[in-house]
């Protein structure tokens, strides 16, 4: 660095808050860990790698947060994914989440222990709780973002995210309030690769909360019956649209699906015409997927669709309008009708799939 | 029981068009609506004051011409609307908006007596956070209950309310004291034709119109662009990946050629792989 | 229960809007229905706007409504297939106050109308179909809409629900129309920045002019196409008897095409992109098919009364006119405390009596004179463009030796009587 440059950074330094003024006492990256029957969710372990890279930047600790009931244990694990501390609630109490009862302990950790940044993923758990505590801590939070970077000079988390239903892409600063928050959209971040010899320090909360001063209760959980769809964490989507006319058109996208293990996903348009229910939505409105392969089948490929499928690794577009807007989100694309291309389409990969398992067998 | 529903008049983010110099939206370019999820909010309460009576209250905070979604609430069954409008609120992050409509809500309740129930929709098309709900709950330190599907039950004089919440696996079965907040998911109702009385009704309806000065108290350095703690730095439109690379030729080389793209990623074709991928998924994870 | 109204409105084009505007105005309690998401939403019009009639209602409309731009010039093409023999008159003091016409975008209007009725204090309810009229011992009592508790009721129901009115017909007013009674009309809104359209239409910025086209342009079929300048778009349009349409075996929208892509009107198209398509009905019957207008407890108006002056394409102008007569005739009504079909029926004598009815009767023959001798629009036209190409053709043939020719061009198929029959005739319908 040349002197001047120097010069001008310690400058803008000094009139900078967060390096040494009052929100100097702000350091730290967290993660909250989200814990499902009790199993860290994928979401957390990616943004443990993504909150290790901002952590290095800006030369401090990596941190997970973990509230429940018998978690401890896991601890090994979000050392193992890249965090130097790790904060653990554990009480009975605290057995199923409520808003109340985890935004407490989120709180006044928060207040105890100051962190400069606090992750958390866009799950509806991950998006209740971070909007309470950013309420009660008066602070910015940034929704749904994609893209996460820190600059190291200001120390600002740049969290960008797409807004306007998708129109654009806009990055979300905090200058003046700590700590800086954001929810972050599954399976956009890459998790490290475990490193088990990893460990690191752990901080337990004090819990102290007594059931008569809750005000809501979990009565019950009632996971779906029938198959449920996870199609936010599905690898495969083969994603069906008005394209394929009605429920009978529909099932072209069944049958591929179910030959490659994948889960169906489908356009508003679809759901709407009743051909497959809500949970199966992907766009601005039904689920974000970020798929290895994701399939779109005559669909056009409207801005709301694209918003919840463009960051999937590899996308498929069949249409038969060759100057559908699908084709420009997608990677490959061919310009045909589904009627005579899927079905084919599904007998190859049948042929495929068999040969493979000869293979492997073999 | 006094129900209070928020909504937000938007800009259709389906239509409207983005100057590309400026990166901003073009408003003329797309109609204002109702947000479509505060629809199912306020069809919602109307459901709940056919069940259980009461009065239905609206609040919106934005320019002028959000009267007419709030005439298109008494359409739909609303009493009473209030719109916040001054120049002061403009830029409000979700803080600074939780913080005005909070305000606003303790003033209808000095007017128009306590509220048992607030409803907000799942989000906005064009905010699109989902915060400015569970926010106004913090604010008024009342629970928020988030991604309600169903509300299953109201007991008044027990002051209970209960109520299913999405899960990504399911739903989980809540119950909250009242008042509460819930903010609801698109599909947990149907919203209804208006009839024509509501018609007539929301044609001669006029809403209570509030600045800044009206709600007594309000600290105004928490308002608007000031009261804002985010900041919107750069914006930049969606990079589009340069377009499809054109799979041509005969139908069979087309397929041929997928089937080569997709067997390529062969480690998704291990076995239980599809543990994974949902479809198969059992109901023990 | 089921409210009731001193008048019940349906639909809020210009004369159900010119109706509400002046009952409110009175002070009387007037609702009024229309399908459309708000007023303007769903019509058409080519988009000429006369000033007198809407200035009897809102003086001095023009410094606030949203109009496109003042008509300085009219022009008139007579089309053949390459060529066209053009006419026109553009008068600068048609540029600034009173105006003459203006060129609009329904769309805007009537939604601007609309709320001027409102600010009166007219109650407008959009998004609502009204289905029938309710009648109770043969007189209109109020309508049904299809909406849930969906039936008000009213002293009067004023039918201004546009062409072919159902409502009107279900009391039995008027039969389907004949297809030689009706023009269909389609129309595209064409996208173009002002400057273009002032360069091209050689305008000054702001002003606007009108194109009426003959013969090729309907490729003969009895009609007139039309090209409008707007603020920043064109509007351009075809309008023909649905039985020449018929007759030809043409599908309109090809007739629009075939229209957009004539040597003659492309240049003035070109970088113009297309926003709006839109097709519509217009009664062309005039005089000779007037509906029955007024029934107990009912006053028909506009287009539902066919009340178009198909020669002149003037409508909205007839519309609003229709609107205030009825409204005047409404109010004595109601301090007659009579609304019977005998008292109504003075809004019938007055309309025949405004230039409404003498218009209408003075181009009572038109649309069948030249339905019934399509040779005006088929064969004249293109001899003009002819003679004028042979006249303005310097070749040597001194002009005398021209002239003779010329009249042979007109003469050689049906001789100087047959002309002489023709020109009379179409004298006649026309004077
Ligand atoms: C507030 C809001 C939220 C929304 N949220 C969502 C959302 O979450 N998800 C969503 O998907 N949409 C959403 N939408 C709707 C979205 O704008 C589009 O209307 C919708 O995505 C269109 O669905 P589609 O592509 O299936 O149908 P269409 O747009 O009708 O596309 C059908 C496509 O199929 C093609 N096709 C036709 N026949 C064939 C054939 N034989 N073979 C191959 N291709 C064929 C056509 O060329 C066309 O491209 C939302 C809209 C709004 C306003
Ligand atoms: C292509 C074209 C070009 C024209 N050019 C001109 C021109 O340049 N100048 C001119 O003066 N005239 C022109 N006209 C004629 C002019 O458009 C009409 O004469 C005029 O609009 C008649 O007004 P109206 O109020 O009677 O009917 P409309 O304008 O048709 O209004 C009828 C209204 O009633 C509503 N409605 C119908 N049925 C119902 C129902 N059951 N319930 C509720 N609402 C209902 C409709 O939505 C509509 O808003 C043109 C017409 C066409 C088609
Ligand atoms: N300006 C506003 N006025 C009234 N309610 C609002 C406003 N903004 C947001 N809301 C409510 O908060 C919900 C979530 O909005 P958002 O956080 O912007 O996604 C909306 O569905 C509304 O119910």
């Amino acid at each position: 660095m040349t002197e001047q440059q120097q010069a001008q950074t310690t400058r803008r330094a000094r009139s900078n808050p967060a390096v040494d003024g009052p929100l100097a006492v702000y350091r730290g990256v967290w993660v909250y860990i989200e814990v499902n029957d009790g199993k860290i969710a994928p979401v957390s372990l990616e943004l443990l790698g993504a909150g290790r890279q901002l952590a290095d930047k800006l030369d401090i600790d990596l941190a997970g947060v973990i509230v429940g009931y018998q978690v401890q244990g896991l601890c090994e694990e979000v050392f193992a994914f890249g965090a130097d501390v790790c904060y653990v609630a554990d009480d009975p109490i605290l057995e199923r989440y409520r808003s109340e009862t985890y935004m407490k302990v989120v709180v006044d950790l928060v207040e105890q222990y100051k962190p400069e940044i606090l992750l958390y993923g866009a799950t509806s758990t991950g998006k209740d709780l971070a909007s309470a505590v950013a309420t009660d801590l008066k602070t910015g939070l940034t929704a749904d973002t994609t893209i996460l970077d820190v600059e190291e000079e200001t120390r600002l988390l740049q969290a960008s995210r797409p807004a306007f239903g998708g129109n654009i892409m806009a990055t979300i600063l905090c200058k003046n309030n700590r700590p800086q928050m954001a929810t972050v959209r599954p399976r956009v971040m890459k998790s490290l690769t475990p490193d088990r010899n990893r460990s690191g320090k752990i901080i337990e909360y004090p819990v102290q909360i007594n059931e008569e001063d809750l005000k809501t209760r979990v009565l019950d959980i009632v996971k779906n019956v029938q198959r449920s769809v996870k199609i936010d964490e599905a690898e495969i989507i083969v994603a069906g649209g008005k394209g394929l006319k009605d429920e009978r058109g529909f099932q072209l996208v069944h049958q591929l699906a179910e030959t490659l293990g994948a889960t169906v996903g489908a356009s508003r348009d679809a759901v709407e015409a009743g051909w497959i229910s809500h949970q199966h939505q992907v766009g601005q409105t039904g689920a974000t997927v970020t798929p290895k392969i994701y399939f779109a089948i005559g669909i056009s490929g409207a801005i709301q669709h694209l918003v919840g499928m463009q960051n999937s690794q590899m996308i498929i577009a069949i249409n038969n309008d060759p100057d559908a807007p699908i084709f420009q989100a997608a990677h490959y694309g061919i310009v045909g009708d589904a009627f005579e291309i899927v079905p084919k389409l599904n007998e190859a990969f049948e042929q495929a799939l068999q040969q493979k398992e000869v293979v492997d067998i073999g | 029981m006094h129900i209070v529903v928020c909504v937000k008049q938007v800009p259709d983010t389906k239509i409207i068009k983005m100057n590309p110099k400026t990166n901003t939206m073009d408003r003329a370019s797309a109609p204002a609506i109702m947000n479509p999820y505060d629809v199912y909010a306020m069809e919602e309460a109307s459901l709940l004051k056919e069940k259980y009576g009461g009065s239905i209250s609206v609040l919106s905070m934005g320019p002028p011409p959000a009267v007419s979604t709030l005439k298109k609430c008494v359409e739909m069954g609303a009493d009473d609307t209030y719109l916040i409008s001054d120049r002061r609120f403009a830029g409000a992050d979700t803080l600074a908006t939780s913080y005005a409509l909070a305000e606003a809500l303790k003033k209808i309740m000095q007017e128009k007596g306590a509220i048992d129930l607030i409803i907000s929709g799942k989000q906005t098309i064009d905010g699109d956070t989902g915060q400015v709900g569970p926010g106004i709950a913090r604010r008024l330190d009342i629970p928020p209950l988030t991604f309600v599907q169903k509300v299953a039950d109201v007991d008044l004089s027990a002051r209970k309310i209960r109520v299913h919440r999405k899960r990504e696996d399911g739903y989980e079965v809540v119950e909250s004291s009242l008042p509460c907040l819930i903010s609801v998911e698109s599909g947990i109702n149907e919203p209804r034709y208006s009839s024509l009385p509501n018609m007539i009704k929301a044609a001669r309806h006029n809403p209570v119109v509030w600045t800044v000065d009206d709600l007594e108290g309000i600290d105004v350095t928490q308002l608007g662009l000031k009261g804002s703690p985010t900041i919107v730095g750069k914006v930049w439109p969606p990079e589009k990946s340069g377009g499809a690379e054109m799979i041509e030729g005969s139908v069979d080389d087309q397929i041929s050629k997928v089937v080569e793209l997709v067997m390529a990623r062969k480690e998704l074709f291990q076995d239980g792989s599809e543990m994974n991928d949902g479809t198969t998924a059992s109901t023990n994870d | 229960m089921a409210e009731k109204f001193d008048v019940i409105i349906v639909g809020a084009g210009p004369a159900g809007t010119s109706c509400a505007y002046e009952l409110a105005k009175a002070g009387l309690n007037v609702i009024m229905f229309e399908r459309g998401e708000y007023p303007g939403s769903k019509n058409v019009m080519g988009g000429v706007l006369y000033r007198k009639q809407m200035e009897e209602i809102i003086p001095e409309f023009w410094k606030e409504a949203p109009l496109e731009r003042p008509v300085v010039e009219q022009r008139f093409w007579m089309m053949d297939e390459e060529s066209m023999v053009t006419m026109g008159y553009k008068g600068l003091e048609w540029g600034k106050e009173p105006y003459n016409n203006f060129t609009v975008l329904r769309a805007k209007f009537d939604q601007w109308f609309a709320q001027k009725a409102v600010e009166q204090g007219a109650l407008l309810i959009n998004e609502t179909v009204v289905l029938e009229c309710i009648v109770e011992d043969h007189k209109v009592v109020g309508v049904r809409t299809d909406r849930p508790d969906g039936d008000v009721y009213a002293d009067v129901v004023v039918l201004a629900d546009g062409v072919n009115s159902l409502l009107a017909k279900s009391l039995g007013f008027h039969k389907e129309l004949r297809p030689d009674e009706v023009a269909l009309a389609v129309m595209e809104v064409l996208k173009m920045p002002a400057e273009k359209i002032e360069e091209r239409f050689n305008l000054e910025a702001g002003q606007g002019c009108t194109i009426e086209m003959f013969g090729d342009a309907t490729k003969g079929i009895l009609g007139t196409a039309f090209l409008y300048t707007n603020k920043d778009s064109l509007n351009i349009g075809v309008g023909t008897t649905l039985s020449g349409l018929m007759k030809q075996k043409i599908r309109p929208y090809d007739l629009l095409e075939y229209l957009k892509q004539h040597p003659m009107v492309r240049p003035f198209l070109e970088g113009s992109e297309p926003t709006e398509y839109a097709a519509h009905l217009i009664p062309e019957g005039g005089y000779k098919s007037l509906p029955k207008m007024v029934g107990n407890g009912v006053i028909v108006v506009g287009d539902a009364a066919q009340l178009v002056n198909a020669v002149h394409r003037e409508g909205s102008n007839m519309a609003m006119k229709s609107g205030r007569i009825a409204a005047e005739t409404i109010k004595l009504a109601k301090d007659a405390g009579d609304f019977s079909e005998n008292m109504l029926d003075s809004y019938r004598v007055k309309l025949m009596e405004s230039f409404v009815g003498q218009d209408l009767k003075k181009y009572k023959d038109v649309t069948d004179t030249f339905e019934h001798h399509p040779q005006y629009f088929k064969d004249y036209i293109p001899r003009l463009n002819r003679a004028a190409s042979k006249f303005f053709t310097v070749n040597g043939t001194p002009k005398k030796q021209k002239q003779k020719e010329i009249m042979q061009l007109f003469t050689e198929s049906k001789g100087k009587l047959g002309v002489l029959q023709d020109v009379y005739r179409a004298w006649k319908v026309m004077k």
